[in-house]
């Protein structure tokens, strides 16, 4: 809501300047945003007449005016403007006058000509975007007078971020009883008096949706001037709070709309056929609106009729065809109630949002519409002219909104506020803002007045006594609280400390968008139904991810593309997977790697990084969670993982992650180059796991032997250890693979592991023959399930 | 005889201590000790060559044959410090490195900012008593609206941009949605931080389709907006680590009442006014207020019993201002050189 401070100063008018205005509404809650002039700085305009003018002897379209501007003898200036007449009142910038945009107005010759001065624009003035011809001013205007001081033109617009609660605020007459209350001032409410009927024309109203419409008044004006034009003064008002003139009858239900907050609308009378009704849209029908779409009326539609067919979209926007034009002689004036119900929604299901709209959805004053259509109608016959007809008002009490007392507590004002109001001071507050106070049970029974839709129940009441009282009233206080500490299970291992675990390993966490590109997803996660956004900002932005990997591989190819080449990231959040018709959402964490395995420096070698640097990444984040020894690693196919590289980590029969190279496939589409590595873990899948325990140290000292194991290229580590770990048995500490070995001396198709065992007892110290036998039975082991022998 | 013997040993000593002197290592030293002290060493031949000697000189022979010795242990001594020394001295030299060279092996990387920014919310809360809940952020209309009092068509609607996948489920606006769960599954007293992800259909310089909210709220028999006003002034003023002017405006939202937004003094200007706070002097950095009668009474907490408040902040906003950063979107674009900043 914009309004001009002066405008608010005619009804309510405090000692305070701007500033401490505007500090005030906003700590009332009425948000001052901005605080702007209304018109650039210039100076020297005064205020002139043409007395005479004539034609240039040498340009045909200038003109010679002698302008009368109260300094004895006229200026001759040159005007340009087709619109300037003799005997118009204008604004003369005289010879040493600055206007905005820097122009400097002196003596200058056209053509031949002197001219003494310039007749401005508006928009010259800087009081519009763009203008045609020069500003013509009322014959009022008083010649010689400075035009910024005669104008007003010291004046601010405020802007104010009014809350959705605050309806009754959005008009001068709202903000300036919130200042009235605020400062203990009386409002000056203009002339409200009942304009008496000259004419009989009346259209009857039926309301056939009463508790959408309960209050309709209607007044019809026969014979307005449709040559007339808004006067500066209201053009003006209008303008410094944000609207464009449009025509003299719309201008004054604008004006209207403004000040006492009523929306209004004005008919073309002789478009009406028959009644007017105020009923609900029947499906199927059409209506075209003011602003030159026709929409498809829905039937939770309210629509303003005639006998015939829809006339205006009930306050929200008029029709097209019934609206006042050029033409207009007789119009109907409509000032109604609709309930907020009745059109919340309804204007943006059409695309719509207008004054109007904005305002009925909120909770406009049903008590507004007789007083506003007596101010509208002073005002059209003011400045049209016209005959009005008697007002005609349809009204069903029963459906107008109501105002139920409300029970108020003190001891309630302390709880909640936690600090005591005193008594004549809630009372005081309470009636400032046009509550009913009567003394009840010890505290009040409160009802509020008609304009205000925000106040319910007792909590509402509590608020305004506070916003009245002042917040900053309120003291800042230390609450005692309960002694009582939370359950910290031990088996929980917090996210932040997988987090830092990866920090410390030299990734960087990135933040990405939950919802991604389709074609990704269809890269990346192929066998999961997308979950598409039915409003996405963007496509690349309209599926829900089902992994982290598509934000983390985006993130990669963004890096690498701005001159970065070793790219270490890692992501959690939530992932999003269809289930039948539920959508599961699990926190995961994943990880992405590529480029060197060091950072570029002196003492190491440049190599890169490969599968098992991810691997020892992911069995520390395994670590950490306590779920490294339950958790095995297995070769398995991933649609986006290279299939030689790629393994499924499983915990007993849970799924626990996936870790491999991206898929040669998709380096090009997804823009990167050879050598990403990826891992995915499900957190959930990681909770519960051990918890320290204490198993005693043996006292004998370790014994090691070292072993050469020549087998198949393709037999996997893996099934070597098992087969080790199970023929070892509680004596075998450790099993420590330190090489791996194919190449000469070694046939082609087989491998060479070099192996560690460690082995221990807490009993004894371990005898030479103990050793040997337990390895024997190792190797025969290897040798009979899977081959391996000894390398000579 | 005692003056040939005096002779002798006085050579025999200077040949030692010239062999000493000329012994540049430890065995050599070792092999010099042998020579002249050792079981058969030139020292230990003249004391067995003693008894040769007329009674009466032996004493004194014997205690010149051991001063010379003894002269000649104490320069092995001497001259065993020097070679360790020496020794020492050239392996010190031989291993000096230069200190100013980089340290080998991996770096360390970083937290996002956001997630540093919460943990740095969280744990200030956390450090009175709060504790952290989490909720999903595909939410329905019920939890994320009209639980919180925002009923169909409420104006408030309007504010929230809101993605939906279909009539009921959206992705959540805000994590006040996190109050309702909680409270639908446990009993007061209740004392919860909520940080998480929040969606809105919004993207231009200063809004992103995603950020961060912490929700924060306390229910118990007593709670009331002055505490309300301390834990809040007391957080941020901890938040930024100075003490910070503060002010509540009331304001509006469906779920609480009173309500009230929360402004702190500009700390990029100290409050003078500066282009941050558009000259006001003043940053909106939460909402806040006493949460409403019919929010506990879609959770059946019966509010005549308890009272609660709520808070919720955007982390982005606060991780701007506490690091300066003055672009929303640079949070989202996860450029390195962006995130190695906050390490």
């Amino acid at each position: 809501m914009r309004i001009s401070e002066a405008w608010l100063r005619e009804w309510v008018n405090p000692e305070a300047g701007v500033e401490t205005l505007a500090h005030q509404l906003t700590m009332a809650g009425l948000e001052v945003e901005a605080i702007e002039s209304v018109a650039p700085a210039f100076h020297g305009v005064v205020i002139g007449r043409v007395e005479a003018l004539e034609p240039h002897p040498d340009a045909d379209k200038l003109r010679v005016c002698q302008v009368d501007v109260g300094a004895g003898e006229s200026l001759q200036i040159i005007c340009g403007a087709a619109n300037v007449a003799a005997g118009m009142k204008v604004p003369v910038a005289t010879v040493g006058a600055e206007l905005p945009g820097d122009v400097h107005i002196g003596r200058v010759e056209l053509r031949g000509i002197e001219s003494f001065g310039m007749i401005c624009s508006a928009a010259e003035l800087g009081l519009a975007e763009a203008s045609d011809g020069i500003l013509p001013l009322p014959d009022e205007a008083p010649v010689g007078s400075d035009f910024r001081a005669w104008a007003g033109l010291d004046d601010h617009a405020i802007e104010i971020g009014l809350t959705p609660d605050r309806g009754d605020c959005l008009s001068i007459a709202g903000i300036a009883r919130e200042v009235g209350v605020i400062d203990r001032l009386p409002l000056h409410w203009p002339d409200l008096s009942p304009v008496t009927a000259a004419g009989e024309r009346r259209l009857e109203v039926r309301l056939e949706a009463p508790e959408a419409c309960p209050r309709y008044l209607g007044r019809v004006i026969e014979g307005v001037d449709p040559a007339a034009e808004t006067p500066f003064w209201m053009r003006e008002k209008l303008r410094r709070c944000g609207l464009r003139s449009i025509d003299p009858i719309v201008d004054v239900t604008n004006f209207v709309l403004l000040e006492l907050g009523q929306p209004m609308h004005a008919f073309d009378l002789a478009r009406i056929d028959g009644a007017i009704h105020a009923r609900q849209a029947r499906s199927g029908e059409r209506l075209a609106l003011l602003n030159g779409d026709e929409i498809e009326l829905r039937d939770d539609n309210l629509v303003i009729a005639d006998d015939h067919r829809p006339l205006a979209l009930a306050g929200i926007m008029g029709g097209a065809d019934s609206a006042v034009s050029g033409e207009t002689r007789d119009i109907l004036l409509e000032a109604a109630h609709f309930s907020p119900l009745a059109i919340a929604g309804r204007a943006r299901a059409h695309g719509l949002h207008t004054d109007s709209s904005h305002r009925f959805e909120r909770g406009v004053d049903p008590e507004l519409p007789p007083r506003a259509i007596e101010r509208a109608t002073a005002l059209i016959l003011s400045i049209c002219g016209g005959t009005p007809g008697p007002v005609v008002e349809a009204l069903e009490p029963g459906q107008l909104p109501r105002r139920e007392p409300i029970q108020l507590r003190p001891g309630r004002i302390v709880a909640l506020l936690g600090i005591g109001v005193p008594d004549d001071e809630v009372v005081d507050i309470l009636q400032r803002l046009e509550m009913r106070v009567e003394a009840a049970d010890g505290g009040w029974r409160v009802t509020p007045p008609s304009h205000r839709f925000d106040i319910a129940i007792e909590a509402d009441l509590i608020e305004e006594i506070g916003r009245i009282f002042g917040y900053e009233n309120i003291p800042d206080q230390r609450a005692c609280s309960v002694m009582r500490m939370h359950p910290a299970p031990e088996s929980h291992v917090p996210l932040q400390r997988a987090r830092l675990s990866l920090v410390d390993r030299d990734y960087q966490e990135a933040i990405t968008y939950s919802f991604i590109a389709p074609e990704t997803q269809a890269l990346i996660t192929p066998e999961e139904e997308p979950i598409a956004l039915a409003n996405p900002i963007s496509v690349e932005m309209s599926v829900m991810r089902a992994s982290l990997w598509p934000g983390l591989l985006q993130t990669a190819a963004y890096n690498l593309a701005r001159q970065q080449d070793r790219v270490r990231l890692f992501e959690s959040g939530l992932v999003f997977r269809k289930r039948e018709e539920a959508i599961e959402q699990h926190p995961a964490l994943a990880g992405l790697i590529q480029g060197a395995r060091w950072p570029e420096q002196w003492g190491a070698e440049d190599t890169r990084v490969d599968f098992f640097d991810l691997k020892a990444d992911v069995e520390a984040l395994l670590a950490v969670h306590g779920v490294d020894r339950e958790c095995r690693f297995e070769a398995a196919a991933h649609p986006a993982l290279h299939p030689g590289q790629s393994a499924r980590i499983a915990r007993d029969e849970t799924h626990v992650g996936w870790l491999g190279m991206l898929h040669p496939r998709l380096e090009k589409p997804l823009g990167l180059p050879a050598g990403v590595f990826l891992f995915e873990l499900s957190l959930p899948a990681l909770e519960g796991g051990r918890a320290p325990s204490f198993a005693p140290l043996s006292r004998f000292p370790a014994i090691r032997r070292d072993f050469a194991l020549v087998m198949d290229r393709d037999l996997d580590y893996g099934r070597v250890l098992e087969t080790v770990r199970a023929r070892g048995g509680k004596l075998l500490r450790d099993a420590r693979l330190f090489d791996v070995y194919t190449g000469e001396n070694i046939e082609p198709n087989r491998k060479s592991l070099a192996l560690a065992l460690i082995l221990q007892d807490y009993s004894e110290t371990l005898t030479d023959e103990r050793v040997d036998r337990l390895c024997r039975g190792i190797l025969d082991g290897l040798a009979e399930e899977l081959d391996i022998s000894l390398r000579d | 005889m005692s003056e040939e013997l005096t002779s002798e040993l006085a050579e025999l000593l200077d040949e030692a201590l010239r062999a000493v002197e000329a012994a540049m290592d430890a065995r050599a030293l070792d092999e010099q000790r042998v020579r002249y002290l050792g079981k058969n060493g030139a020292f230990t031949a003249r004391l067995k060559q003693l008894g040769q000697l007329p009674k009466e000189e032996r004493p004194a022979a014997g205690q010149r044959i051991n001063r010379a010795k003894k002269a000649l242990q104490q320069a092995i001594e001497e001259r065993r410090k020097q070679l360790d020394q020496a020794a020492l001295d050239a392996r010190l030299a031989a291993e000096r490195v230069d200190v100013t060279l980089p340290g080998r092996g991996i770096g360390v990387g970083g937290l996002h900012p956001v997630t540093r920014t919460m943990q740095r919310i969280q744990g200030l809360f956390e450090s009175v008593g709060f504790e952290i809940a989490e909720g999903p952020e595909i939410e329905d209309d019920y939890h994320n609206f009209e639980a919180l009092n925002i009923p169909p068509h409420h104006p408030a609607r309007a504010m929230h941009d809101t993605f939906y996948f279909d009539r009921h489920r959206l992705l959540r606006t805000h994590t006040s949605p996190v109050q309702i769960r909680v409270m639908e599954a446990r009993e007061p007293p209740l004392k919860v931080i909520a940080p998480g992800r929040v969606y809105r259909c919004d993207s231009d310089l200063t809004h992103t389709p995603m950020f961060h909210q912490v929700e924060g709220f306390l229910v118990d028999h007593e709670a009331s907006f002055a505490d309300l006003k301390g834990v809040l002034h007391e957080f941020l003023s901890r938040f930024f680590e100075r003490d910070l002017r503060m002010r509540f405006r009331p304001s509006y939202f469906p779920f609480t009442e009173p309500s009230a937004e929360a402004d702190i003094e500009c700390v990029i200007c100290n409050g003078e006014g500066c282009r941050v706070c558009s000259q006001t002097g003043w940053l909106e950095v939460l909402g806040c207020g006493m949460i409403h009668p019919a929010v506990l009474a879609h959770v059946d907490i019966d509010d005549e019993r308890y009272r609660g408040y709520a808070f919720g902040m955007g982390v982005e906003r606060l991780a701007m201002l506490r690091y300066g950063v003055d672009d929303l979107r640079l949070f989202f674009e996860n450029d390195l050189r962006f995130l190695r900043q906050f390490a």
